[in-house]
């Protein structure tokens, strides 16, 4: 038990030896976290939109093959998706 | 449009399986150099076990100028070749930059209420630390101030390129401005003179703090790609 | 060379036209320094010791003050892409500009600075050397001002910004500038501060415009 009171004492210096790994931890942690969690949240968004890309075109064509029907279903089409 | 993302997307399918191995090299190498850094490695005969803040003080250091470098060969690329990824990589690097210079001020100064009996004094090496992270913050700065990406790219490449002129200089005249206030600083680590006992903790943490940043380089280039994939999209999207 | 003196003189009307501006930059410039006497009180000893310092930091704020409209009138107005197609080099045309940046700026200063001298109790020994110290000196604000200036056209947050970009790279500058001054008070000699301060100045003359022609190039793409 000795051993560990000794250890976490650090000679007297604890006060400044914890903290310091303790800062060090928590900003690379941080950091990471953060990092992860940009990537997670756009990945997300860009697999939204390329799923709505793909479900778009094929919609669409029904209108361009008859150009004169009327332009609400495009947007119609749009809101769906 | 697409040709644009070509290179990115080999680079995605070159550097994803490099992001487990980065992570597991990070996790077994901190775990080491920890290991080492309050096992086996010694007490300083005059500083005790505050040395021990060393191994975390100079691996971060290192990497704050490490990076600030990388930033800036990475914007020369992005600037001379028009290469769409060193623009990416450049801004990746400077939040992870930013965050080692930060710590290796905080660490220095938490060394030094021991070592000089003060958190902060207006040491050579401190100071220059302290205007580095005011680059970094304002390449940052510059970076995101332009509702274009691609303003924000070359703005901030011509930016770090004239800041890396810079740091010679500013380091330069930091220490003599600080060599005619004060003597030197009463922490000599980090000389060619360390024992080896000491060394290969330091080297070991510096590696870990390496793979941490490669590790996290990579995540972040990833989301900056998805992001201009995701821009891309909705230009399209508005535009059609 | 005509074309770099018409800008110069085109800027110089521009500033004398719309009148004040450097009347405003001299009148910070003091305002700065007078402060700080409320600052530390009024002790003839330690504003004395402080003085050249000041001097210097208030120097630097004040030309500060005009840079961010350094382009950015010419970058509104569209007259910024006319000087990148007209056939003078677009560095001479940086060059131009920011001499007429100094002209209206720095120059004031330091007319300025022995009024302050007086006013800050710096040695009487020191006046010469503060007017030569920023003589050498302002120049180089000016130039690498102007750099930060051509990065921030069209961003927002303009002129905070600048000056998050551009003080930090001052400081070499500050730190030479104000310790001419204190080793020439201090009877030293400061020919190696004023050397390294005519270094960096002789340095930036090329560079500056260089980094700010291509700065001004992606800014009007």
């Amino acid at each position: 038990m000795d051993a560990v009171t000794d250890f976490l004492a650090m000679g007297g210096y604890a006060a400044f030896v914890w903290p310091c790994f303790a800062i060090t931890a928590v900003v690379m942690v941080a950091l990471l976290v953060q990092s992860l969690a940009a990537l997670k949240s756009r990945e997300a968004t860009l697999r939204a939109l390329q799923q709505a890309e793909e479900a778009r075109p094929r919609r669409r064509r029904t209108p361009q093959a008859a150009p004169d029907s009327t332009p609400d279903t495009g947007a119609e089409v749009a809101r769906e998706a | 449009m697409f040709n644009r993302f070509a290179n990115p997307n080999r680079f995605l399918r070159l550097s994803r399986p490099l992001v487990p191995v980065m992570a597991w090299a990070t996790v077994l190498l901190m775990a080491a150099g920890l290991y080492m850094t309050f096992f086996t490695a010694p007490a300083d005969y005059q500083q005790g076990q505050s040395v021990r803040i060393m191994y975390v003080h100079v691996p971060s250091a290192w990497m704050g100028l490490f990076c600030y470098v990388g930033m800036a060969v990475a914007a020369a690329v992005g600037l001379i070749w028009r290469h769409s990824l060193a623009d990416l990589v450049a801004k990746a690097t400077a939040p992870i930059g930013a965050a080692f210079t930060f710590l290796s001020l905080v660490t220095g100064s938490l060394w030094g209420k021991p070592m000089w009996g003060t958190y902060w004094v207006w040491d050579a090496r401190l100071t220059s630390m302290l205007v580095l992270l005011f680059l970094y913050l304002g390449y940052m700065a510059l970076q995101n101030a332009f509702d274009d990406p691609e303003r924000g790219f070359k703005a901030s490449a011509i930016l770090v390129l004239v800041g890396v002129i810079n740091v010679p200089i500013i380091k330069f005249s930091v220490d003599w401005w600080n060599t005619l206030h004060q003597p030197a600083s009463v922490i000599k680590a980090g000389g060619p003179s360390i024992h080896p006992s000491m060394l290969w903790p330091l080297l070991v943490m510096s590696l870990a703090f390496t793979t941490y940043y490669v590790w996290v380089l990579l995540l972040r280039v990833h989301a900056e790609i998805a992001a201009s994939k995701i821009r891309a999209l909705r230009m399209r999207q508005a535009s059609a | 060379m005509r074309g770099f003196l018409a800008i110069v003189r085109r800027d110089l009307s521009l500033a004398v036209r719309q009148g004040m501006d450097s009347v405003m930059v001299v009148m910070f410039f003091v305002l700065a320094c007078v402060l700080f006497p409320f600052g530390v009180g009024p002790e003839p000893n330690v504003l004395a010791r402080i003085a050249a310092g000041v001097i210097w930091v208030a120097a630097l704020l004040a030309a500060m003050l005009s840079l961010e409209r350094l382009f950015q009138t010419d970058y509104e107005d569209g007259s910024l892409e006319l000087l990148t197609l007209s056939p003078l080099a677009l560095e001479v045309v940086v060059l131009a500009k920011i001499v007429a940046h100094w002209l209206t700026t720095g120059l004031p200063l330091i007319v300025a600075s022995p009024l302050l001298a007086v006013l800050m109790n710096l040695d009487a020994a020191g006046y010469p050397y503060m007017v030569l110290a920023l003589a050498l000196g302002t120049p180089s604000l000016s130039l690498i001002g102007g750099v930060g200036a051509a990065l921030i056209l069209g961003s927002r947050r303009g002129g905070v910004l600048l000056s998050l970009l551009v003080l930090p790279l001052y400081i070499p500058v500050l730190i030479f500038g104000v310790s001419a001054v204190d080793a020439a008070i201090g009877g030293f000699e400061a020919k190696a501060q004023f050397l390294v301060l005519g270094g960096i100045l002789l340095a930036a003359l090329p560079l500056c415009p260089w980094a700010g022609a291509a700065a001004l190039r992606q800014a009007t793409e």
